[in-house]
């Protein structure tokens, strides 16, 4: 080290520096040197791009016209919207009740071939009627409407649609102090809540992130579509002339998908008033141009990625539901079985609400998965041993109104319900690894489980004063 | 029946799990806007040959595969998609540390064709960072459709890099890339990357600025852009300067992809 060499400067001087020639530079040179980049890339692409004929082109721009117009845009939505799950529900029908004849059958034969092997009771009990069961009603409820609606979503998506679909929302979100972006993530929340709670991390904001993550859960999930699709086809439908019960029951579904995102420009305003002040910000959505969809690659997404995924959680979460419905319904207790029990302890709460206490049971059990709720609740409905084939969506309603008294107001209540209530375990897990702070999951599992309670004891109460 | 391991193409994967063949790798980077098809590309490689960890420090998915050409072994990594490397959102702050401290053997930019002016800005930042540069004019099938003609050959003397036409969906023009990301990586093709000249007032402070660096923090892969960033007030680099991190995350960036770690999470970057 020889002292004649100039000093080494340290990073600390060189940060001084360079703040000094910051400070001599003109104020707005990052501006101008963001510019000039993008004037080079101008003068670049017209060296290089040559347009002929262009028809396409007009094609692209005209359809947008159309789609993000202020005035057709969302009518366009909702019209989307509702022919998708009309062709879900009109298509699901058959196929489900083939689907369930066919596991039912074989509940039925293996109960009794493992009972005339001198099998005990409670191990057939146990393995047909509780785990076999479970995962018989998860896949004939959920397999065929997940078949159709997936490939379908994803063509929408594979389009092009879904940035649109942002854009026509944009404007709204911005309104409700929220971030654009937020509507593209919540698209992604109609796939699945945790992947929207991921996809936030476009935002750059984390007070706009954070609204976006809290209210991701405020639409249906497709966990959760089927659920919907279910009740709309049980309930909204047969009040309907047969002709026009199915786009009735698309409607309904639609309506719900409507009022969450109402209510996901709502809370977003809530939040960013109170808890989370501030003001949007502005940003830059790209509308990417509308690509053919690739027929192998969305029969990949939609088939493997997603239904059978998501079948497969649905089962490994069922199996074991199954089996807890069937303890709790073979074990008694003084008279009564412990699902009875514990419904009944839940029953006040769940009338209350316009619900009851076996539908309340359901969702605790049903935590884990969205995808298990009715599965659930129809098991204990059908309680220990008793042999009830509900193979058609028909004795479902025989099931649900004759035997057990539901009504259109329980219904719609138990759609607003699964619309608004705590989000399923692997989303609050998320919510707790996106945000590392126990007190935001707190917040994003309690808060739309609150707001669930008080619209429907609403929505409750309202009828009550009416009838 | 005799096994046919050496023509089966997990065989050189394997062999160099077990150590049997040198060890060294090129490393690639796949760059691009968001919806360019940058994935396909990185599918169409690296077929079923991938494996996926966490970026250093972050709780975001890094997909790296492999795959040979022309006999030598290349790892590929999927860079989140980003409009830009400048402001600071997650995506962009991840495509930029690797490209500036991972420092792989060649960068390839994936490019809309028939959005190219766009697509461009994100291709002269990285032209900033680092000149093993080869751009994949992507969607060509779709360009020409439009009735859109992409002379690559003036846009390749302009850039100062390789450009090379591609349709990532059908594989064409996805060798012709390959070839010239060799030669990239090989230095057999000279780069000379169009840098965007500011004011002169900001080319001198630059001038004046990256030895500064380069003295005060040796080793480091870009004192030019480091210089830039730091005249712009750029928190992380700034920080990561005054905490000597600098070399860390040139480390860190070129190690093996880490498994989730919590801890990393909290930590966050750096």
């Amino acid at each position: 080290m020889s002292a004649i060499d100039a000093p080494v400067p340290t990073p600390a001087d060189v940060l001084a520096r360079a703040d000094a020639l910051r400070e001599q530079l003109h104020a707005r040179f990052r501006d101008e040197t963001v510019k000039s980049i993008y004037a080079e890339a101008e003068r670049v692409a017209r060296r290089a791009v040559h347009a002929k004929g262009g028809v396409r082109r007009d094609l692209d721009r005209q359809i947008d016209r159309l789609v993000t117009s202020p005035i057709f845009g969302l009518p366009i939505m909702a019209g989307v919207l509702t022919v998708v799950f009309w062709l879900t529900i009109k298509g699901a029908n058959i196929p489900s009740a083939m689907i369930a004849t066919a596991l039912f059958w074989v509940e039925d034969r293996a109960s009794i071939l493992s009972a005339s092997l001198g099998t005990p009771w409670w191990i057939t009990g146990f393995v047909w009627h509780g785990v076999w069961r479970g995962l018989a009603w998860v896949v004939s409820v959920m397999l065929p409407p997940m078949m159709i609606f997936f490939p379908l979503f994803t063509v929408l998506e594979d389009l092009g649609y879904l940035p649109r679909v942002a854009f026509n929302l944009d404007f709204l979100f911005k309104r409700a102090g929220a971030h654009g972006k937020q509507a593209l993530t919540m698209a992604m929340g109609f796939g699945c809540n945790a992947a929207g709670v991921i996809a936030t991390r476009v935002i750059n904001s984390p007070r706009e992130r954070l609204i976006a993550i809290l209210t991701n859960n405020f639409v249906p999930c497709n966990g959760r579509f089927p659920t919907l699709i279910m009740l709309a086809t049980v309930f909204v439908a047969a009040a309907f002339p047969p002709a026009f019960a199915s786009v009735a029951a698309a409607a309904a579904v639609v309506g719900v998908v409507i009022i969450g995102v109402i209510v996901t420009l709502a809370v977003s305003w809530a939040l960013s008033r109170t808890i989370l002040k501030g003001e949007a910000s502005v940003f830059t959505l790209e509308l990417p141009s509308y690509r053919r969809p690739n027929i192998a690659r969305i029969l990949y997404t939609s088939l493997i990625d997603r239904t059978v995924f998501i079948l497969w959680r649905a089962m490994l979460t069922a199996a074991p539901a199954g089996a807890l419905i069937w303890v709790l319904g073979n074990i008694h207790a003084g008279g009564a079985s412990l699902a009875t029990h514990a419904a009944n302890a839940l029953d006040p709460a769940g009338r209350l609400i316009g619900l009851d206490g076996v539908i309340l049971l359901a969702y605790v059990i049903a935590i884990p998965a969205n995808e298990i709720v009715v599965p659930t609740m129809l098991m204990v409905y059908m309680g220990a041993g008793i042999m009830t084939d509900v193979q058609s969506f028909s004795a479902l309603r025989t099931l649900l109104i004759d035997q057990h008294g539901w009504t259109l107001l329980t219904a719609v209540n138990l759609m607003l319900f699964s619309l608004l209530h705590n989000p399923c375990a692997t989303t609050i897990v998320t919510i707790y690894r996106e945000t590392l702070s126990l007190k935001w999951a707190t917040v994003g599992a309690l808060m739309p489980l609150g707001l669930a309670f008080i619209v429907t004891f609403l929505t409750a109460s309202i009828v009550r004063l009416l009838m | 029946m005799p096994h046919n391991c050496d023509a089966c193409p997990a065989h050189a994967q394997h062999a160099r799990i077990g150590g049997g063949i040198e060890g060294y790798e090129r490393i690639v980077a796949v760059a691009g806007n968001p919806n360019t098809g940058k994935s396909t590309l990185f599918n169409a490689l690296t077929g079923l040959k991938q494996h996926t960890g966490n970026w250093p420090g972050k709780t975001m998915t890094r997909a790296e595969g492999w795959f040979e050409f022309r006999g030598a072994r290349y790892k590929l990594v999927d860079l989140p998609g980003a409009y830009s490397l400048l402001s600071g959102s997650q995506d962009e702050e991840i495509a930029r540390d690797f490209i500036l401290f991972g420092r792989p053997d060649c960068t390839i930019v994936v490019v809309d064709a028939t959005a190219l002016e766009r697509n461009l800005n994100l291709v002269l930042q990285v032209l900033e960072i680092t000149d093993r540069v080869v751009v994949a004019v992507n969607l060509m099938d779709e360009a020409r459709r439009k009735g859109l003609e992409i002379d690559t050959r003036t846009l390749s003397r302009d850039l100062g890099v390789p450009a090379v036409p591609i349709t990532a969906r059908t594989g064409e023009g996805v060798r012709a890339l390959l070839e010239a990301m060799d030669g990239v990586v090989s230095e057999a093709v000279h780069t000379q990357p169009l840098r965007v000249q500011g004011t002169p007032a900001f080319q001198l402070a630059v001038a004046e600025l990256a030895p500064l660096i380069e003295a005060a923090a040796p080793g480091v892969p870009n004192a030019r852009w480091l210089a830039i960033r730091l005249l712009d007030g750029d928190a992380a680099v700034q920080g990561a300067l005054l905490s000597g991190d600098l070399a860390r995350l040139v480390a860190r960036q070129q190690g093996p992809v880490e498994k989730f770690s919590r801890k990393i999470a909290v930590e966050g970057a750096l």
